[in-house]
């Protein structure tokens, strides 16, 4: 068994968030697991991303190769595509939100986005900005997103659950409670 | 014991505190920071009483850690790949001294400069300063080998220095930790009083006997166990990795047998024999390593009349950035299938300053202050701020090194270059900009100093800065002239006062410096939502 994941965005959105939370659930469970990260100047509104490989086997590389990765779950459209090299050509899924983050001058228009997006094989694209609002919580995408990749991931979702009860918990029960809510919505989408 | 989740940094962190350690060095430098943050935040280390605040500079922070050392203690020091040369001088004379309590050197570097300037390789200093070097290929060997590091330190009475690189740094595994914690060193001084005073008589007879000990230390490379030579059956090629250049090459042979013959470096200097085998044995040599290219060099020497060597310097490997397993798996001569080609819409997204970001209301007034001297030129420095550089301010011209602004402003404008501004945030003023501003006084030279003081060291993610409350009595105590240490206040609404202090200022014949102060926004977020959770925390508790 072995799933290659890159999580994807822009500097503050939650990426790196989500990348930690899963790989929390994976250790909880057994697993190895190894994720890669960027920090430092691109955080500040740039793209980021982070390598996150779980396996039943010890991880070698940091980087998931090209053409390997499993899943790509992305809290912006764009930056779902800018990863593609990675994906599996065949088996790879695309789990987007479909809501575009603009502070670049010249973002292409989002419907040519989202018709690059509807070229993959595999995909689920929806607006998980919506989703988090329903959730009551608006800053919570990247829980969306994840709550919906949940279902791809081959990990429960109270595991997932205990991880953010663990990662969040300095912030406070109601940051904790928020995340949780808006998970178990993207969860609720990737159901139907 | 359970396993932990550790960021590579996190891992040498938990591992020094595990280790003895009483205190930790450094200044912020991406991707070394999380190491002392670390250990600033961690419980443990607050009851054993481990120093570990943030040092004004790579310097300052070297020689303290060297100064623990000297009372017998165990001491880190923490940087990225150039702030080693910030510590250089301190780093070359204290192999020379050697040490007394273990002393670990860390340094951070960047290949591919994901947030840096260039990609020096730190294996480069250990091997001129003649000390050992260790570099892990995985998180667990980190920590393991912090354990050894301080052993190997206190063995052969040298500092050692730990490189790790980004993916290292800032990628994050399953640790165990060891069961026992060992305790800190008692005081205790240098048995031989002369060993730290570097008088030439002295440092000559240290020196020598800093070299005597090569080939023990060359020896412990060889027997020490983190070198390991693999055997293989196809001897047409012999492969060395350095440091996690072993994972790329694993990764390309999942599920299967390597068949070449290999050797795994993780410490310097190099172990003669296992390279002599290696080479012996096999037909080629391939060598995979993160970095610059030290042991393809030091394998093919200038001559370059043996066996065929291949690498990054004959074109096998790129000649600059990070490995790839991909990278790896093509130098191995494998086929590799890739993924989906990235659409040609998608636009590249650099980093940019913040909304709210005081630097950019900074920004603005000096655009619009710099119109009316269409002559000048803006040095600036390193930071969130050299972001100037980008739409859609491009305020800026240069950004070379800590301090560099303001010293670069004075020789500009000694080379008539008239006005010439410096921009250098808090932090960078206090790590280095500082002595700049005594040669600007000294010499009364026309220069406009802008410190952008967001009270905070920003680009790093919010560490304490050294420079907080102090920077106008600093100025003053240099010999800036208080009537022309102007504070103002970044914001919309001051836009067109602020623009008239910056143009008084920089028509100004002398030494000016402007102090743009408003706090960091990602700080202030940060500081909002602690207050929050603690008042809802009280609030429970009542």
């Amino acid at each position: 068994m072995k799933i290659d994941i890159i999580l994807c965005g822009v500097g503050g959105m939650g990426a790196l968030s989500s990348a930690a939370i899963i790989s929390k659930a994976a250790l909880d469970m057994g697993w190895y697991m190894k994720q890669a990260e960027t920090h430092g100047m691109s955080q500040r509104g740039g793209d980021v991303q982070s390598h996150l490989r779980l396996s039943d086997q010890p991880i070698n590389s940091d980087l998931i190769p090209e053409g390997q990765c499993d899943i790509i779950l992305s809290v912006e459209p764009m930056e779902a595509l800018r990863y593609l090299p990675f994906l599996n050509k065949k088996t790879g899924w695309v789990i987007t939100n479909s809501t575009p983050f603009i502070n670049i001058p010249n973002y292409p228009s989002i419907e040519a986005v989202e018709a690059e997006i509807k070229k993959i094989p595999n995909h689920i694209m929806f607006n998980a900005d919506e989703v988090a609002k329903e959730a009551n919580n608006p800053k919570g995408t990247n829980m969306v997103v994840l709550g919906a990749a949940s279902k791809y991931l081959g990990i429960d979702i109270e595991k997932l659950e205990d991880a953010v009860r663990s990662n969040f918990g300095k912030k406070g029960e109601s940051i904790v409670n928020a995340n949780i809510a808006a998970l178990r919505a993207g969860r609720a989408v990737a159901d139907k | 014991m359970d396993k932990l989740l550790f960021l590579g940094d996190e891992a040498i962190a938990q591992a020094a505190i595990d280790a003895g350690l009483s205190g930790v060095y450094a200044y912020p430098g991406t991707p070394s920071t999380e190491i002392t943050e670390f250990i600033q935040d961690s419980k443990m280390a607050r009851e054993r009483g481990i120093r570990s605040e943030w040092c004004a500079n790579e310097k300052t922070a070297m020689e303290a850690a060297l100064g623990m050392s000297y009372a017998g203690k165990r001491a880190m020091y923490c940087c990225k790949h150039v702030g080693v040369n910030v510590a250089a001088d301190c780093f070359v004379n204290s192999a020379i001294t050697g040490v007394n309590g273990g002393l670990i050197y860390i340094a951070a570097d960047d290949p591919s400069m994901h947030s840096s300037q260039n990609e020096q390789d730190s294996r480069f200093y250990a091997n001129f300063a003649f000390i050992p070097a260790l570099e892990p290929a995985s998180q667990q060997e980190a920590y393991d080998m912090i354990h050894y590091g301080f052993d190997l330190s206190e063995k052969f009475k040298e500092p050692v220095m730990m490189r790790i690189t980004t993916r290292m740094a800032h990628s994050r595994a399953g640790v165990t930790r060891k069961a026992e914690v060992r305790k800190q060193n008692e005081r205790s001084l240098p048995q031989d009083k002369k060993q730290f005073i570097l008088l030439p008589a002295i440092a000559r007879k240290q020196y020598n006997a800093l070299l005597a000990k090569q080939p023990d230390i060359i020896k412990e490379s060889e027997t020490a166990g983190w070198n390991k030579y693999f055997d293989g059956e196809n001897k047409k090629l012999g492969i060395i990795t350095c440091g996690i250049g072993y994972n790329y090459l694993m990764e390309n042979f999942r599920e299967k047998q390597c068949p070449y013959p290999v050797v795994k470096i993780q410490q310097y200097p190099l172990p003669q024999c296992m390279i002599e085998k290696l080479y012996n044995e096999c037909d080629e040599i391939l060598v995979l390593e993160e970095g610059q290219p030290l042991v393809e060099q030091q394998i093919r020497g200038f001559m370059n009349n043996g066996k065929p060597i291949h690498g990054r310097l004959d074109g096998t490997l790129s000649r600059v950035g990070e490995l790839s397993p991909n990278m790896v798996g093509k130098a191995l001569g494998l086929e590799i299938e890739g993924g989906l080609e990235i659409p040609a819409l998608v636009a590249p997204r650099p980093p940019k300053l913040c909304d709210g970001c005081p630097h950019v209301d900074s920004y603005t007034a000096l655009n619009e202050a710099m119109k009316s001297f269409p002559g000048g030129r803006v040095f600036s420095d390193i930071g969130c701020y050299t972001l100037g550089a980008l739409p859609p301010f491009e305020a800026i011209y240069s950004t070379v090194d800590m301090g560099a602004s303001i010293t670069m402003a004075k020789g500009a404008s000694e080379g008539t270059l008239l006005p010439s501004v410096a921009v250098i945030g808090d932090s960078t003023f206090t790590h280095s900009g500082m002595t700049g501003l005594l040669d600007c006084c000294v010499d009364n030279a026309n220069v406009t100093i802008i410190i952008l003081d967001n009270e905070i060291t920003g680009m790093t993610g919010s560490q304490k800065s050294s420079a907080t409350g102090r920077i106008e009595s600093i100025c003053t105590g240099m010999g800036v002239a208080p009537e022309h240490i102007r504070v103002i206040n970044p914001l919309k609404k001051n836009h067109d006062e602020n623009v008239a202090i910056m143009k008084e200022e920089i028509g100004y014949k002398g030494v000016s410096v402007i102090i743009p102060r408003r706090e960091c926004i990602v700080a202030m977020n940060k500081r909002l939502k602690a207050e929050r959770a603690a008042k809802e925390k009280a609030a429970k508790q009542n």
